[in-house]
């Protein structure tokens, strides 16, 4: 390996990722001894939002919850092997998030670290209030906002990597810029070199999800197996100066990196592949070619870059109502038509308690649900199964207030001795849902930046 | 003329934004490939997802990975915004679509 080539490691793809993924991930980086950085992804669309109101319960709250159990045990080896970590646990409190890692670091006996945060995500506190209010879609207009973030680009990242931080706590950025950020920093790539953007940017959308590109998310039993699922590697990338990458995973792990794992991710979320859209740059995979370069060693080439959009991306977050879920089961002779039954009950008794609107969804798990649409057009098209023999009856609605969400779920439980026979093991839900949209924030309007925490 | 299920024929995986799904359909076997893009068509999805509504499909090609991405507007009930749907992101439907009969030579 030469010192031209730098490795990236994922050490988590969501916030409910494996505490434990990143250790064979940073004993890898680290035995390879050249330039490498590991990289967290745990920061998805509502994820923020829910952060967002655990600050205003606990100012000094808002990050990632499971910040100390992703870092702790790869902390020490990290900062002894020169690999520095970025990731976006800062969510929405990344100066709350950098002091939590420096008081890790000094119960690890680590002492003063050099760790930077990445600001001027959050709208709120970037724009006027009229200048939010004008991006917001007609239906938001006037409404409270629980989050608004746009989603910052890779070069506040580089910088701080630059100046040498040994931790890169982000907000909302663009996932791949977790990757990015680190391939500028180290190759001096130019603002408009954007092939070289497009290729660390598909490098890093082909990280950021995990698992997901090394075997996981993936097997299909006696179809399409995976070795070692239990066990599955995450992922590390190893990009050249001139932005051909291979794709592979840690050593000793579980998990396969082929053609057929790497063509899942690539595709993964992205909509038209010549025009795939960040902060950096457009990126453009349709003339993507992958070519086998060893076991468990993928080869991208053909990443095409074009400008990148004038406006950045936001995600706002609103309260979005109520969500009331309640379960019971029916098994042997005639569960369909107890379950079925069962539903119209609930349904009946929800019309007669004259709550406001509930749209309402019942669900056969075993014989149909998941491929079903809301209004329930599938369960009539479908014709399900009604000979299955172990059902499980899920009622979902959507109230207004939390009242009315825990009438639907009270009236699941008494199915226990009003409905039909046999039923058992009621579970019930009520919880808050936060609605999402998008906007697009004018460039000139934010001013991301970095600094050193205090 | 034989008819598969094209999970046969071919794997994929589903995103999600908002309330547009994305599906790649990827060609286990490279010499199936014409015969994928000639029978996986905006149509015939348009149709295995009208209970859903799509308000659009479009596809697009890959032929140097042998796969193709279908976006799919409006057919998650609002997505993980409003959907009822314990798979409210439809990440499953991959395998609606996998379901699809194609008619091999």
């Amino acid at each position: 390996m030469t010192s031209w080539t730098l490795r990236i490691g994922c050490g988590a793809g969501f916030s409910g990722d494996r505490w434990d993924a990143a250790v064979p991930v940073v004993e890898t980086l680290a035995q390879g001894g050249g330039p490498a950085v590991l990289m967290f992804e745990t920061l998805a669309e509502r994820t923020l939002a829910l952060a967002q109101l655990q600050r205003q319960g606990d100012p000094e709250a808002g990050y990632e919850p499971s910040l100390e159990r992703f870092v702790r045990p790869v902390l020490a080896r990290c900062i002894a092997a020169g690999i520095p970590i970025v990731g976006n646990f800062g969510a929405a409190n990344p100066a709350g998030a950098a002091r939590r890692l420096q008081q890790l670091a000094d119960a690890l006996g680590l002492g003063r670290l050099r760790i930077a945060v990445v600001e001027g995500d959050d709208l709120n506190a970037a724009l006027t209030t009229q200048q939010l209010q004008s991006l917001l879609p007609s239906h938001l207009a006037g409404k409270p906002l629980v989050s608004a973030n746009a989603y910052l680009g890779a070069r506040e990242i580089a910088g701080a990597l630059r100046a040498g931080a040994q931790i890169v706590v982000t907000g909302r950025v663009a996932d791949p810029a977790l990757a990015l950020g680190p391939m500028l920093a180290h190759f001096g790539w130019g603002e408009q070199d954007w092939d070289l953007l497009a290729a660390g940017t598909m490098a890093g959308h082909l990280l950021e999800c995990g698992a997901q590109v090394t075997g996981g998310y993936f097997a299909d039993p006696g179809v399409k197996d995976v070795p070692q699922l239990a066990d599955v590697g995450f992922p590390i990338v190893e990009m050249q100066a001139d932005g051909r990458f291979v794709v592979t995973k840690a050593a000793s792990t579980g998990g396969c990196v082929t053609r057929r794992t790497v063509t899942e991710q690539l595709l993964y979320e992205v909509h038209d592949p010549a025009a795939y859209l960040t902060p950096d740059v457009t990126a453009d995979i349709s003339e993507v070619d992958l070519v086998e370069a060893g076991p468990d060693r993928i080869e991208v080439r053909g990443v095409r870059g074009h400008p990148a959009p004038d406006r950045f991306k936001a995600t706002v977050c609103y309260e979005g109502g109520w969500l009331a879920e309640g379960e019971i089961s029916y098994a042997g002779p005639n569960a369909t038509a107890r379950a079925r039954l069962a539903g119209e009950v609930v349904r009946e008794r929800l019309r007669k308690l004259e709550l406001g609107p509930v749209p309402l969804r019942c669900d056969l798990i075993g014989v149909a649900s998941v491929f079903a649409d809301d209004a329930g057009r599938w369960m009539e098209q479908s014709q399900p199964d009604n000979t299955a023999q172990d059902v499980r009856l899920r009622i979902a609605g959507a109230t207004g207030t939390r009242a009315d969400a825990e009438a639907v779920a009270r009236e699941v439980l008494a199915l226990y001795t009003c409905g039909p026979a046999g039923g058992g093991g009621v579970r019930t839900h009520v919880t808050p849902r936060l609605a999402s949209d998008s906007c697009y924030v004018p460039r000139e309007w934010l001013r991301p930046a970095w600094r050193f925490a205090q | 003329m034989r008819r598969v299920a094209l999970h046969q024929l071919a794997h994929g995986r589903t995103g999600d934004k908002g309330n547009r799904s994305s599906i790649s359909v990827i060609a286990y076997d490279p010499t199936h490939w014409p015969l994928l893009v000639e029978q996986v068509t905006e149509a015939r999805v348009k149709e295995l997802f009208a209970f859903r509504r799509p308000s659009a499909v479009k596809r697009y090609l890959l032929p140097k990975l042998h796969a193709m991405n279908f976006v799919i507007d409006d057919v998650l009930d609002g997505g993980v915004n409003g959907a009822l749907n314990l798979d409210a992101h439809g990440k499953s439907l991959s395998f609606l679509l996998l379901s699809l009969e194609i008619e091999i030579p």
